[in-house]
């Protein structure tokens, strides 16, 4: 067993794990915190996507040792039913969900995205690496690591173009 | 309550909460991480320990020996459930193989054991140490080569193997034009986002099941026959579900074993099926091999139409039914349709979203591109001149109970601009992509089953509704809440739904696209009883009293829910059965789909541009959870038509690509705008809802039209699907 | 997964003489590929040594006008840094066209030219694969083989180099930079780094035991214009069936490199110099000695196809 501290939604905690412990699994088993999807546990899906130290990563793919000391933020962070964050209401809105398995995965990738794109960090689609702007095109690339399978694409898309202030509607 | 008369007005028809867009009601759980999965159940099996599956790395022979020497004495290890060890067990009725394996295997990845250990970490390393020894047989693997083996499958959902009407054989020999042409579909998975995965507890000798799955009585029943126990004793309770599409609909191993193992070690026990191990663990959609034959005069109408299907399954499986839609699809005196079983030793074929229709539909609606093509019509105006008001092979005394294809194939062209498609393939070019357009007929059966209910108002006059009934992403909680406070006069934020559990009146369930229609008019049923109960509690009429603002009203007179139900609460429950309706009348669902394309002018890379459709299913419930079945549906057809297989090893027995990143689905970088349109339709002769199912009508046709767009844009016919870059260069080059 | 010790390096030569006395054990960075494999008993380390937090993650100009890329630089900032968006563009494309924007965010450079194949047969561990299991065959030679490469491979193994951001690294000419358990360091020219199959497709580099990648580093800028141009059956998330990395220079030449069809990131000179040939003189000159299957022969008129394309993008840009 190997101790962990991780500053979990803001909140301290202290964990023995087992160094085979994923972060994931330290999440959801450990900390009770389940709202951090496990779809495949292989980096394959995204339903796993957590924001550590401002960064979305799949927490499935690393381990929790690897974290000690750092800051984790996971859906259950972003928002309560009672007091949504703006992507959780823009989800609800635009129904840009259904089954709900990959939906906290989407929303953790949907708020790190639109700050990676402020960032000018560029995509696939970046027509001009030095010009890094907004675009539902943009949205739907950096998206791609959160698969879908009910599908709800084009109302995901339209939720985070919704927050971004970039809706055509 | 029996349905087996057209519905005349009712309470439905006020559309004040029914037949309006609502944000899910589920939904402030789900976005927030609070809606808790079968897995994740800490709150009711706070001590559970951890299972993990070992799957068989044969297709088909023994275990020879079984060694657990090395696996139970790895650290945490609690327990080992083997075929040798788990006691009688039977096969449940809806399941082809058995979910525990052993001594006999019967496909790649059959469960052969569960390791059950104190940590997840703990049962999956001690998982790798079971050590089983094979006596492998030899088995068959190859659709195309057993083909002529195939025998007339049993009987399912699909109607009877075979149909026929008229001459198709002296018909289609005096066709003007005729179109032969034979389609292969691979086999398919679901790829639901959450795995399969099952929380046991046992109390004595009552089981109960935190579980993911779309049936819950079936699998109930089936876990009882199983285990060989009175389904009283068994309790499943699945009231999120991350994703089914038939890959949940019946019991499959993680619930078994989940179960086994919590008896063995005395515990909670918690199993997920492993995503690696799913595609060849559990079901999948069979792969086809399609002939079709169609005769038409000059003009394209349909004289003689001919439908022939293989597929394989496991001993004693069922057939993929992909003929179905060409019983009722499309006019013409001269017709047949045949399926054909061949026995494979793949692992079980089974429903995947619009079993039959979405692959048959893969085949039939490019025969008709094709068919459009050599007559020189418009495949939009081909289908037209090819409805038909009644089941073509039964004749006009059995019509459709409303069918409006027409109605959606101009409805969708019009929007979809439909008339600047250039009829001639390959001329149209933006930069490096050749433009193209298609499009595709769509139609799913309806089905109706019968569903049940209880709901009742409490003191505060909130209305309470409990159903087996589950909601796979469907939005049944939704429209289960918006069925009751119409029923009921309330609003939708005064009910409470609670759903997918044994203990509550057993519904319809999700599968088939029934379960809206079927599940919400259980729900009317029940609502019809409680309105009945409070009508007779305020001495009103049960005819004459009005619901509405929370009041039951008669005249000037009016009293709350809440005081008629009083501080007990007053309930009611009841289900809607059907009678002959669906024999009397044929009932199916309509769309049109239609898809830009480009296809890359050098590489062949395939992108959807624009996507959009047309449907008539009835009365819909709730347009925004509708629409959002209609796109995924759609989305589904996409991945279909150009990206998923599973990649069958014919020497080894499996599927190759058993993972997320080999089975590749869409992601959001295929997917454009999709637009939907629904058209007018009510339908009195399916439910009271006057509803039909929607939730699958969606794939069934997309595929094809985004087939026939590639064949606008390069001038390439492709049978032989996905439509994969390989296929389009080979093509090219010949 | 296997049990294993964990342990968190402090200095790269620790990091190095650890790897180097602990049998089985294996650096852990991002973790994107190795864990993974590990969940699947495809790896199966003792012990492992986090290099996380060995400061490895600058990236600095280097006194002959090039780029030193530090090990630890996770695909996000260097595809993001400003200096290779300006003069490395090719380098930047390929590592965005690679993986998802979460799996950038931990993989790091070193990690990524240490990626392992994606052959379904080397993926499960009850198949034949020599690779993982030296000697057990090869499940991918007559069996499924469709994404698996045409160019490097032998009799023992056809599996494929997934990198992109490797492709884009042996256009470069990039240099990888290393030290040794007992603190030699050297500098590992790409083309020599990664091994071709032969009879032993276990070895996949030239690293010694404990020898671990401080750096990267790139030469100056090529001029020109940088493409990356990948080619997968979705339109992302998704490793290449074809992909190529190319410089276009004001005179009509050209460098070329590719992924998704060798046993490593391929490149050769009689490519490069076919450029002013055009695109079917190139792929001719890339795909000499091209071993195809009956599932993976598509990828030679692709490869064509992928150059014709640039071809064609390159002279709608003159």
């Amino acid at each position: 067993m190997t101790p962990v501290e991780l500053t979990v939604n803001g909140r301290e905690v202290h964990l023995q794990l087992d160094p085979r412990t994923s972060l994931l699994d330290a999440l959801r088993e450990h900390l009770k915190l389940t709202g951090t999807k496990k779809g495949c546990d292989h980096g394959q899906c995204g339903a796993c996507t957590v924001i550590v130290e401002g960064r979305r990563i799949n927490s499935c793919l690393t381990l929790a040792v690897m974290h000690d000391g750092e800051q984790v933020t996971t859906i259950e962070g972003l928002g309560t039913p009672e007091a949504l964050h703006p992507m959780q209401k823009a989800f609800v809105v635009h129904d840009g969900y259904q089954c709900g398995y990959c939906t906290p995965g989407q929303i953790c990738s949907a708020v790190s995205v639109l700050e990676e794109i402020k960032a000018g960090v560029p995509s696939h689609v970046t027509e001009n690496l030095d010009r890094v702007a907004f675009s539902e095109d943009e949205v739907r690339e950096r998206m791609s690591g959160n698969i879908c399978r009910c599908a709800a694409y084009s109302n995901i898309i339209a939720a985070i173009s919704d927050v971004a202030g970039e809706s055509k509607a | 309550m029996k349905f087996d008369t057209p519905a005349g007005p009712n309470p439905i028809d006020k559309g004040r909460v029914i037949g309006i867009a609502h944000d899910r009601i589920d939904g402030p759980a789900k976005v927030t991480g609070t809606a808790a999965y079968a897995y994740e159940r800490h709150d009711a099996a706070p001590n559970a320990a951890y299972g993990w599956i070992v799957g068989s790395a044969i297709a088909k022979g023994r275990i020879a020996a079984m060694d657990l020497t090395a696996a139970e004495a790895s650290p945490g290890v609690l327990g080992i459930v083997t075929h040798a060890n788990a006691g009688k067990l039977s096969k449940g009725n809806m399941n082809t193989a058995h979910l525990l394996g052993g001594p006999q295997i019967e496909h790649y990845e059959q469960a052969l054991a569960l390791v059950v250990a104190d940590t997840f970490e703990n049962a999956r390393a001690a998982a790798a140490l079971v050590r089983i020894d094979y006596a492998p047989e030899d088995g068959k693997f190859d659709l195309a080569a057993e083909r002529l083996n195939g025998v007339i499958p049993p009987q399912g959902f699909g109607g009877p193997a075979d149909t026929k009407a008229g001459d198709f054989d002296g018909a289609f020999a005096k066709a003007a034009v005729k179109v032969e042409q034979t389609y292969t579909t691979p086999d398919q998975s679901h790829a639901m986002m959450e795995p399969h995965a099952s929380i046991a507890a046992w109390n004595g000798d009552k089981l109960t099941l935190w579980t993911s799955n779309q049936m819950i009585a079936w699998s109930v029943g089936d876990m009882a026959k199983t285990l060989g126990i009175p389904k009283e004793n068994i309790r499943f309770v699945s009231p999120y579900i991350g994703g089914g599409f038939g890959s949940k609909l019946f019991l499959r191993a993680d619930a078994l074993l989940a179960a086994l193992g919590a008896r063995q070690v005395g515990r909670p026990v918690k199993v997920a099926i492993a995503r690696p191990q799913i595609p060849n663990n559990t079901t999948h959609r069979p792969a086809t091999i399609q002939r079709i034959r169609i005769g038409a005069d000059k003009d394209g109408v349909i004289d003689a139409i001919a439908h022939e299907v293989w597929s394989g399954d496991l001993p004693g499986g069922g057939a993929e039914t992909a003929a179905q839609q060409t019983r009722l699809l499309y006019r013409g005196e001269n017709r047949m349709t045949a399926h054909r079983l061949v026995t494979l030793n793949l692992p079980e074929g089974n429903a995947m979203r619009a079993p039959g229709e979405a692959v048959g539909l893969l085949a039939l609606e490019v025969a008709m591109d094709e068919l459009a093509e050599a007559c020189g019509v418009d495949p939009v105006e081909l289908r037209i001149r090819n409805d038909v008001q009644f089941d073509p092979e039964a004749g006009p005394q059995r019509p459709f109970s409303s069918r409006k294809l027409v109605e959606c194939l101009r409805a969708g062209a019009d929007r979809f601009g439909w008339q600047r498609r250039n009829p001639k393939p390959g001329q149209v070019r933006d930069g490096r992509w050749l433009v193209g357009m298609g499009m595709a007929s769509a139609f799913r059966n309806n089905l109706t089953e019968k569903s049940g209910a209880r709901i009742g108002v409490d003191g505060s006059g909130k209305v309470i509704v409990e159903t087996d009934m589950t909601d796979i992403g469907t939005g049944s909680y939704t429209i289960i809440a918006q069925t009751a406070a119409e029923m009921l006069g309330v609003d939708l934020d005064q009910v409470t739904v609670r759903l997918g559990d044994s203990r509550f009146p057993v519904s319809a369930g999700s599968g088939g696209q029934w379960g809206a229609n079927s599940s919400t008019a259980g729900v009317y049923a029940a609502a019809m009883a409680l309105r009945a109960k409070l009508a007779e509690k305020a001495g009103y009429a049960a005819e004459q009293a009005q619901f509405e603002d929370g009041l039951v009203r008669m005249g000037n007179q009016s009293q709350t829910l809440a005081s008629l139900a009083g501080a007990q609460g007053l309930w009611a429950e009841d289900s809607m059965e059907y009678g002959d309706l669906d024999k009397k009348y044929a009932q199916a669902t309509f769309g049109a789909h239609f898809c830009e394309v480009g296809v890359d002018m050098d590489t062949a890379e395939v992108r959807v541009r624009r996507m959009g459709g047309a449907f008539a299913s009835g009365r819909i419930l709730n347009p925004k959870s509708a629409r959002s079945q209609v796109i995924g549906a759609m989305t589904m057809g996409v991945g279909a038509a150009l990206m998923e297989a599973l990649d069958v090893d014919t020497r080894f027995g499996f599927f190759v690509n058993h993972d997320m990143a080999e089975y590749q689905v869409p992601v959001h970088a295929d997917i454009p705008h999709q637009d939907v349109l629904f058209v007018d339709e009510l339908d009195d002769k399916s439910s009271p809802m006057k509803a039909k199912g929607v939730g699958e009508l969606g794939i069934c046709g997309a595929g094809a039209a985004v087939a026939n767009a590639i064949y606008n844009a390069t001038g390439i016919r492709l049978r032989d699907y996905p439509l994969t870059i390989d296929k389009l260069l080979k093509a090219q080059a010949a | 997964m296997k049990p294993f010790t964990y342990e968190r390096a402090n200095s790269v030569e620790a990091a190095a003489k650890a790897a180097a006395s602990v049998q089985g054990a294996r650096f852990i960075a991002g973790g994107t590929n190795l864990l993974d494999l590990m969940k699947l008993q495809i790896e199966t380390p003792t012990h492992l040594i986090d290099v996380n937090r060995l400061g490895l993650d600058r990236i600095e100009k280097t006194e002959e006008g090039g780029l030193r890329i530090g090990a630890l630089v996770r695909n996000t900032d260097l595809a993001a840094d400003t200096t290779v968006r300006r003069d490395y563009g090719v380098l930047s494309r390929a590592l965005v066209a690679g993986a998802s924007g979460q799996l950038r965010n931990k993989a790091t450079t070193a990690g990524n030219l240490l990626q392992r194949t994606r052959c379904p047969y080397f993926y499960d561990i009850r198949m034949p694969c020599n690779k993982r299991k030296p000697g057990s065959g090869c499940g991918a030679l007559k069996g499924m083989s469709r994404s698996l490469a045409i160019l490097g491979v032998s009799d023992a193994c056809i599996a494929q180099h997934p990198s992109d951001m490797a492709v884009a690294m042996r256009l470069l000419d990039a240099q990888v930079e290393t030290m040794g358990a007992d603190g030699t360091k050297r500098a590992i020219p790409i083309a020599d780094f990664h091994l071709l199959p032969g009879e032993t497709p276990h070895k996949e580099t030239v690293l010694n035991a404990g020898e671990i990648i401080t750096s990267v580093t790139l030469p100056k800028p090529v001029a020109g214009t940088h493409v990356y141009r990948k080619v997968r059956d979705r339109a992302s998330y998704a490793f290449a069936l074809v992909s190529v990395a190319a410089i276009f220079g004001k005179d009509g030449t050209a460098r070329f490199a590719f992924g998704g069809i060798g046993a490593k990131p391929w490149r050769t000179a009689e490519a490069d110099a076919a450029a002013s040939e055009g695109a079917k003189a190139v792929a001719q000159a890339a795909l000499a000695g091209a071993r195809t299957t009956e599932h993976n022969d598509f990828k030679r008129p692709l490869v064509e196809r992928t150059l014709a394309s640039l071809y064609r993008q390159q002279e709608a840009r003159a």
